[in-house]
Order: C-alpha cells, then sequence, then structure tokens
C-alpha cells in the first residue's frame, strides 16, 4: 500500500514539475516563430531580436524540459509496471509516434540554434524553425492522446484477464481526444504567450521604455487573447465531454450531488460536512455547460458508489483554473480594446504590474487544470479498467527515490532561473541593440 | 525473419546508435574533466561546445527511442524490468540530469565552473555503468520471482565478478570510443595538440577494452552456461570484431587515416553488439522472458512497424541535415563560424 502512495507522488512531483517545462517548450517555438515572421515581413530587426533572445532563453528551458521528460517516461514504467503492460500493448503506438515528434524537434532545433545568420536568406533560416514548432506540438498531442485514453479507454476487450480485439486506432480516436488534445495545445500556446508578456511588462517596469519591450508586449498579448479565448470555448467543450463520458468527475468538480435537471452552477464557496457554504449559485448554469440546454439533466454523485468517487476537492482546483482563464481573458481583451481606443490606462504602471502578474497565474491555471485531470479519474488509472493501487509498482525503495528527485528538481529549478536571469542582465537588449547597428553599420530605429 | 526478430532487430539497432553516440558524449565529458585537472581545458573544451551541444539533445532521443520501443513491442518488460530497475534507472536518470543540464546552464548559460565539469565528467562514466547493469541482470540470476513479483537481489548482484566485469567494460569502451572519435575530430580540426591528446588516450584505452570483451565471454560459461554455448556459435562475428579491432589500433598507432581508424572501431562494435544480441536470442530476461512470450498483439505490431517506417522517412533526412550542419562542415568544425543563437 505504501508503495502505491508513494508512487503517486512521485508521479504527481515529476508530472507538475515536467509540465511547466514542457508547456514553454510547446509554446514558445510558435511565439518565436511569430516574431522572426513579423520580422521578415517588415523588415524590422526589433522582432528579429525578440525572436533570437527567446530563443536563447527557449534552449534553457528546454534542457530542463528534455531532463524531466525523459525522467517521467522511464517513471511510468518504473512506477506503474502493470499499468505499463497493459497500456503497452493498447495505447504504445502514440507513445512510440512521440518519439519521432522529439526527433524531429531536437535535430532542427540544434540546427536552427546554431545557424544565425548563416544564411544568406532569413527566409531560410525561418524555414528551420517550422520542424521545431511541429514536433513540439505534435509531442503534447501524442502525448495528451495517451491521457485521453486513460480516461475514456477503448479499442480492446478483457475477456478473463486477457486483451483481445485491440485496435491501436480506435484507442488512439477515444471520445475524449479532441477536447483534451485541443485544450492542452491551446492553453499551451496562452501560457506562452503571457509568460514572455509578463517578462516584457516586468522590463518595461523596471526602467526600460525601450519600443522593443513594447512591441513584444503587443505581440505576446495579441496572441495571449485568441488562445484565452480557445480555452474558453474549448473549455467548455471539455465540461460537454464530461458530462457526456466522464459525468463523476464533472459531478465531483462542481459538487453537484443529486441528479436533476436545471442544474445550478456552484462557484467557490466551501464543503462543511457535506454541505455547500458561501457558493455563488448560478441557476440553469450547470445544464447549460453540459449539455448546452438550461433544462437538461445532469447526473450527481449518487449515481456513482462511493469508492468510485473522485476527491471533492477538485472543486477548487476548477474555480481556480476558469477563475484565472477568464480574468486573462479580461484582461487581454481591455489592453485591445484600451490600444485601440487609446486609453492611458492600460500604459500604466498598475496595469503594468496586471500583466506581470498573469505570468505567475497562467501557470497556477494549468496545474490546477492537470490536477483538476488526473485527480479527477481517481481512483481509477484506466477508467473503470484498472484502479490506480492495481497499476503501481511492488517494490519498496519509492520513497527514497521520491527524496532524490525531489531534490533534483529543486536543483533543476533554481538552476533555470538563476541562469536565465543571468544570461539576460549580463546582455541587455539596449547593448544588443547597439552592439548590432555597430556590426551592420545601418541605422535600425 | 518474423515480427518479434524485426521488432527487437530495430530497438537493438537503436540501442546501439545511443551506445555509440553516447559514448562519445559520455567520454568527451571525462577528458574534459581529466584535463581542466591537468590544465589542458582549452582543447577539449572547444570540441565539446562544437559538436556535442548542438546534438546532445539528439542522442537522448535515442534512448528515449529505445526504452518506449521496448514497452511498445514487448510490454511484458514494463512488468519485470519495470519493477526491478527502480533504483539503479533512477540513479540513471539523475547522471543524465546533470549531463543536460551541463550543457544548457554551462555552454549557454554562464561558463566555467569547475565543480560542475567535474559532475559533467563523473556522470560520464556513472552513466555507462550504471545503465551497464541492465544488461548484467538481463543474463539472469539476479531477479527471482516473490509472490509473483519479480525482485532483485542487489547483494548477489554486487558481488558476481560478471557485473563488475560488465561495469569495466562499459567504462574502458566509452573511453575507447570516444577518444578514438575526438581524434578524428580534432584532426579534422586542424588542432594538432588535441589529436595528440586524444590519440594517446584511444591507445590506453584500447587494451583494456579488449580485455574486459574476452573476460566477460568467459564469466558467462560460469554465470549462464546456455549464452556462453550460444556465443560459441557466433564466433566469426566475434573474430571478425577483434580483427577490425586491431586494425583500428593499428591505423591510430601509425597516426594515419583517423576516419578510416573510427570506422573499424564502429564496425568493431557492430559485430561484437549485434554478436552479443544474436545470441541472448530468444532471451530478454533469462529465463523469464522470451521475445516471444513477451510479445505485443499482432495489430499493434504491425502499427508500431508502419508508425516506424515513416518515422524513419522523416529522420534519416533530418540527421542527414544535421550531420552535414555539424558534421562534415569544414568551417564549423574548424571554428571559423559562430553563429549561436
Ligand atoms: C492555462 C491554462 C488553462 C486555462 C486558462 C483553462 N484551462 Fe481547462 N485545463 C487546462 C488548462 C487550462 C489543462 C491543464 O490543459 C487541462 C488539464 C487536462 C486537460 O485536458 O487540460 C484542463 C482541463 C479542463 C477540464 C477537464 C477535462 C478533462 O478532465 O477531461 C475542463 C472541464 C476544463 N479544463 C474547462 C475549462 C474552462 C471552462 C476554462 C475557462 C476559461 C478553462 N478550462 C481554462
Ligand atoms: C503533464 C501534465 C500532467 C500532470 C501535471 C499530471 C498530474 C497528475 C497528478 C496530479 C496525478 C495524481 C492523481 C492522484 O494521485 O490523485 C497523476 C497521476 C497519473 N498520471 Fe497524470 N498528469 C499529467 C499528464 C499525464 C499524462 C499525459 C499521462 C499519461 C501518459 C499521465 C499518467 C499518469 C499516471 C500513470 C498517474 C498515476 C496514477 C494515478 O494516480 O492516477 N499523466 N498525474
Ligand atoms: C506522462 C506524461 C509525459 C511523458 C511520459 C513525457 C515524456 C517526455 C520525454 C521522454 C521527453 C524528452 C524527449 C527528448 O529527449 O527530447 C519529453 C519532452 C517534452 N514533453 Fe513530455 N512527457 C509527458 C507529458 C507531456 C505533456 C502533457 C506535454 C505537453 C503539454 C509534453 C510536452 C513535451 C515537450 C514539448 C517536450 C520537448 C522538450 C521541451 O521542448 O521542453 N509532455 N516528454
Amino acid at each position: 500500500m505504501d508503495s502505491v502512495f508513494y508512487s503517486r507522488v512521485l508521479t504527481e512531483l515529476t508530472l507538475s514539475f515536467h509540465i511547466i517545462y514542457a508547456t514553454i517548450g510547446v509554446g514558445v517555438p510558435l511565439m518565436i516563430m511569430l516574431a522572426q515572421w513579423v520580422g521578415i515581413k517588415k523588415n524590422d530587426e526589433h522582432y528579429i531580436l525578440l525572436a533570437r533572445r527567446w530563443a536563447r532563453g527557449f534552449v534553457i528551458t528546454v534542457a530542463v524540459g528534455v531532463v524531466t521528460g525523459t525522467a517521467i517516461g522511464l517513471q511510468l514504467s518504473l512506477l506503474w509496471p502493470n499499468f505499463m503492460e497493459l497500456a503497452g500493448n493498447v495505447i504504445a503506438l502514440p507513445l512510440f509516434m512521440e518519439t519521432f515528434a522529439f526527433f524531429f524537434e531536437a535535430i532542427f532545433l540544434g540546427i536552427y540554434l546554431y545557424t544565425w545568420d548563416r544564411f544568406e536568406n532569413q527566409k531560410k533560416h525561418f524555414l528551420l524553425l517550422i520542424p521545431v514548432a511541429l514536433g513540439a506540438s505534435f509531442s503534447a498531442v501524442f502525448i495528451t492522446i495517451v491521457n485521453a485514453f486513460m480516461n475514456a479507454p477503448q479499442g480492446f476487450n478483457l475477456v478473463n484477464n486477457e486483451l483481445i480485439n485491440v485496435n491501436p486506432l480506435v484507442a488512439m480516436f477515444n471520445p475524449a481526444m479532441p477536447t483534451k488534445v485541443a485544450h492542452v495545445v491551446g492553453t499551451a500556446y496562452m501560457t506562452s504567450a503571457f509568460l514572455l508578456a509578463a517578462i516584457a511588462a516586468f522590463r518595461l517596469l523596471r526602467g526600460s521604455n525601450h519600443i522593443y519591450h513594447k512591441k513584444a508586449l503587443y505581440l505576446t498579448l495579441k496572441v495571449g487573447f485568441i488562445f484565452s479565448v480557445s480555452a474558453a470555448l474549448v473549455g467548455d467543450l471539455s465540461g460537454k465531454y464530461l458530462a457526456e463520458y466522464q459525468p463523476e468527475k464533472l459531478a465531483a468538480a462542481e459538487w453537484h450531488f443529486e441528479t436533476e435537471e436545471n442544474a445550478p452552477l456552484m462557484l467557490y464557496g466551501v464543503l462543511d460536512d457535506g454541505e455547500v457554504k458561501y457558493a455563488i449559485k448560478i441557476p440553469y448554469a450547470l445544464s447549460i455547460l453540459a449539455h448546452g440546454s438550461p433544462t437538461a439533466e445532469v447526473i450527481g454523485l449518487d449515481q456513482f458508489p462511493e469508492e468510485d468517487t473522485p476527491p471533492l476537492y477538485i472543486h477548487y482546483l476548477f474555480d481556480i483554473m476558469v477563475t484565472i482563464g477568464m480574468t486573462l481573458l479580461a484582461l487581454s481583451a481591455i489592453f485591445w480594446i484600451g490600444m485601440w481606443r487609446k486609453w492611458s490606462f492600460v500604459e500604466s504602471r498598475l496595469f503594468r504590474w496586471l500583466i506581470v502578474i498573469s505570468g505567475p497565474l497562467v501557470f497556477i491555471s494549468l496545474e490546477a487544470g492537470w490536477w483538476l485531470a488526473e485527480v479527477g479519474r481517481q481512483p481509477w488509472i484506466l477508467r473503470n479498467i484498472m484502479r490506480t493501487s492495481e497499476g503501481a509498482t511492488s517494490s519498496g525503495q519509492v520513497p527514497t527515490m521520491l527524496v532524490l528527485f525531489a531534490l533534483l528538481y529543486l536543483v533543476l529549478g533554481i538552476g533555470s532561473v538563476v541562469v536565465l536571469r543571468r544570461m539576460f542582465i549580463r546582455n541587455p537588449v539596449e547593448q544588443e541593440i547597439a552592439d548590432r547597428q555597430q556590426v551592420k553599420g545601418g541605422d535600425i530605429q | 525473419m518474423n515480427i518479434e526478430i524485426l521488432g527487437i532487430t530495430v530497438l537493438w539497432v537503436f540501442l546501439f546508435g545511443y551506445i555509440m553516440i553516447g559514448a562519445i558524449d559520455f567520454g568527451a565529458g571525462f577528458f574534459n574533466a581529466y584535463s581542466v585537472l591537468t590544465g589542458k581545458q582549452r582543447i577539449l573544451t572547444n570540441v565539446i561546445q562544437r559538436y556535442l551541444s548542438p546534438v546532445w539533445e539528439v542522442t537522448n532521443v535515442f534512448l528515449v527511442f529505445f526504452f518506449v520501443g521496448i514497452i511498445g513491442f514487448f510490454p511484458k518488460t514494463a512488468f519485470y524490468y519495470g519493477t526491478t530497475l527502480l533504483v539503479p534507472v533512477s540513479f540513471g536518470i539523475i547522471l543524465l540530469a546533470i549531463r543536460g543540464s551541463y550543457y544548457a546552464f554551462e555552454t549557454y548559460g554562464a561558463r566555467g565552473h569547475k565543480g560542475y565539469s567535474f559532475a559533467y565528467g563523473a556522470a560520464g562514466l556513472l552513466l555507462p555503468a550504471s545503465l551497464s547493469i541492465v544488461l548484467t541482470i538481463s543474463e539472469g540470476g539476479f531477479v527471482e520471482l516473490v509472490d509473483g513479483q519479480p525482485v532483485l537481489d542487489y547483494w548477489k548482484l554486487f558481488t558476481s565478478p560478471l557485473t563488475w566485469s560488465i561495469v569495466v567494460l562499459s567504462i574502458a569502451a566509452t573511453l575507447y570510443i570516444s577518444a578514438a572519435f575526438l581524434t578524428w575530430y580534432a584532426n579534422k580540426a586542424g588542432d594538432r595538440e588535441a589529436t595528440d591528446l586524444l590519440r594517446k588516450y584511444a591507445l590506453i584505452w584500447a587494451l583494456p577494452t579488449i580485455i574486459t570483451a574476452g573476460g566477460i565471454i568467459f564469466e558467462l560459461r560460469k554465470h549462464n552456461p546456455l549464452h556462453y554455448e550460444n556465443i560459441q556459435r557466433f564466433w566469426p562475428m566475434f573474430l571478425l570484431s577483434f580483427l577490425l579491432f586491431l586494425g583500428t589500433v593499428f591505423l591510430i598507432w601509425k597516426r594515419r587515416q583517423y576516419g578510416a581508424a573510427f570506422g573499424m572501431l564502429a564496425g568493431q562494435f557492430v559485430f561484437a553488439f549485434f554478436g552479443y544480441g544474436a545470441s541472448h536470442y530468444p532471451y530478454l530476461l533469462y529465463p523469464y522472458l522470451t521475445i516471444y512470450d513477451s510479445f505485443t498483439n499482432h495489430a499493434m505490431a504491425i502499427a508500431l512497424i508502419i508508425a516506424f517506417v515513416f518515422g524513419l522517412l522523416l529522420l534519416i533526412p533530418s540527421l542527414y541535415l544535421l550531420l552535414r550542419m555539424f558534421l562534415f562542415n569544414k568551417d564549423y568544425v574548424k571554428g571559423k563560424e559562430d553563429h549561436h543563437a
């Protein structure tokens, strides 16, 4: 029993850490691509430099992403051998395809990073970035398909503990897959956009009033806005998916105890002895979220035996994710309306501080979303097929490994932040712009 | 050839790829740390930054490919190896983390922390040692089934001469492969000093490599007679391997054609590695697991192979492009160009 507990903690730890770097790994190449593209199109050296500096920082996060990804990849087999044996038989295909996405990304990233200014034609260098962005996004797609399978397993039959009729494609295209993939990839872009916006806003607050940072802010918040909208829309569809295929997760997330029609949505609140207190109750909203109609019936927790219901604290996670998502949507929308209507407010220090805070917030939202999805699947590791406790290793050494890995992530986390800070403080953008002007001899605004 | 053999061959090829390019990488780290100690750092640091930094991530994917692929083709390995390897592989992950972060933190970030160079170098030696434990365990005798769960007998493992010969071989071979490759690379870069130094390392590590390799075959006679007998049947491969070894040492000794020398070295390891692999057949883990009883279902096998073929179509041109940019590009190798972001 102990090894089950510690295996869970170690998995939670590794994944929660990996996902920070992995999400940056998925989203930032897109942002670099956009900046470089705009730079080439407008012949604006600032955007090119933006791409180049982002790429430099990206190297550090990718390295930690690769290291932690290798860790979780091996840990899946080390900690959940029984689960992986079964999963290997049915869902190995996307995992295997993911390694090709990694290859693709790693190869072109190596070439891209070491060929700045090597080509006469800048577009050639830009083209090298496309496989990087594709590889990164596809690794997210493939691994999310595996995770979708854990939530909605299909594509095989289990008869007397024998697997038969395995169909890898049916397993891949399971009902959880469309919304999950779209939401994960979309929020990865959103996360990276707000992260980079926060950095630009921070530089602007810290004295540098350079147009370079303003351009960065415009670009990132535009992208941030677009993908916040997608996060909200696809998030809504994810709710509808849950209502249809994993009603126990939705019911636990919404504290929806009794199956009923015209179901209201509970926002916030606390749970006191099975009693919901201080919640904001929005009539009909849950029926709308679940089925798109105010009168629809929503299945409640009363339909499930106690031992099959997920922990109720996922409600808080859901609230955190949605609140942050809506706040950031509003923030980026106000920024854009403000820029358009020339409100001085959006260029004030206060507003810039709000943008800075959006950086950490979006990561909190990301973590909350994953914890909601994963804890909400409990007690199953493979929904309705294998319980988490049946999947775990029988080895007794998991606690020691947990300590070891916690130390490793601490070092990697601190190390990456220190190195990134040092890299950019030692080489401020004003300096770099000046240097490049000298080399080129031309004038760049 | 049946589909099980096809599957294991594909995986064995990628493992071989990892061992070769991994060895170059691991050994370079060790030589670098050593040269920091002896004050010759400039020479090797240059090679590491010019050749290894752009490709380390690709090296890592070879490993990822292997362990993901083996779960895909032989899912039962997850149960046997996953349960027993928790500790050695976790150590391996941590060593990999030290190396991966070194590239990022040191070569792109701030440079020159000595302690880090040592950790990076030491990790380069410990990694082959910790990963080679997997091969040792596969020989059988260290894993027992207790209540239907596989359990690794650490005492037996660490007191077995077989374990330690494999550990020594993995380290010696790593340094030998790495030194031979780097001699060639330094020579191409026109760096006389580095070439001479690395050539010396290559010659030093050649002998321990071949002695331990022979020693292991001898150990197997006691430890796993079945495997020992099988090895005999593949004697022509081992003989060829030995002849190629002599050729490599001869060329390096005579300071001739380092490229061809490295080619022969690669050949030596191909024959030894595949001879070893073939004689291991059909066992993945003596005596519990063969490639037949652990193989995945037919539908998955076909799907994986199709994915593999398409993947290769993508991979081979990309790898070729990478090598052309960094290994075969004269200006880059000589350090005339610096285009890092
Ligand atoms: C920046 C991150 C972020 C933001 C702003 C949002 N989400 Fe989200 N959400 C995720 C990041 C995320 C995620 C981390 O990507 C999850 C975890 C697993 C998954 O499929 O996506 C997720 C899961 C997830 C699920 C569970 C899906 C499942 O378990 O299968 C639902 C119902 C929603 N989200 C709904 C929403 C709604 C209605 C949002 C409104 C704004 C929203 N999310 C914003
Ligand atoms: C990267 C983002 C992810 C995060 C942050 C995450 C987070 C979590 C958390 C918090 C748990 C523990 C739930 C509990 O014990 O109550 C968990 C469990 C688990 N997740 Fe995920 N997860 C992620 C993605 C995935 C993916 C893509 C897979 C599959 C390929 C996966 C496989 C597992 C497994 C095997 C467990 C252990 C069994 C369990 O406790 O359910 N996770 N994950
Ligand atoms: C159980 C879940 C997961 C496993 C087993 C896993 C496995 C891995 C592995 C093995 C690597 C290293 C590849 C290399 O050597 O280049 C890696 C990196 C990466 N992973 Fe994960 N991963 C998981 C979850 C995720 C999720 C949920 C995402 C995206 C949302 C993701 C996105 C990435 C990306 C983009 C990289 C490339 C490195 C980078 O750019 O940061 N991974 N992952």
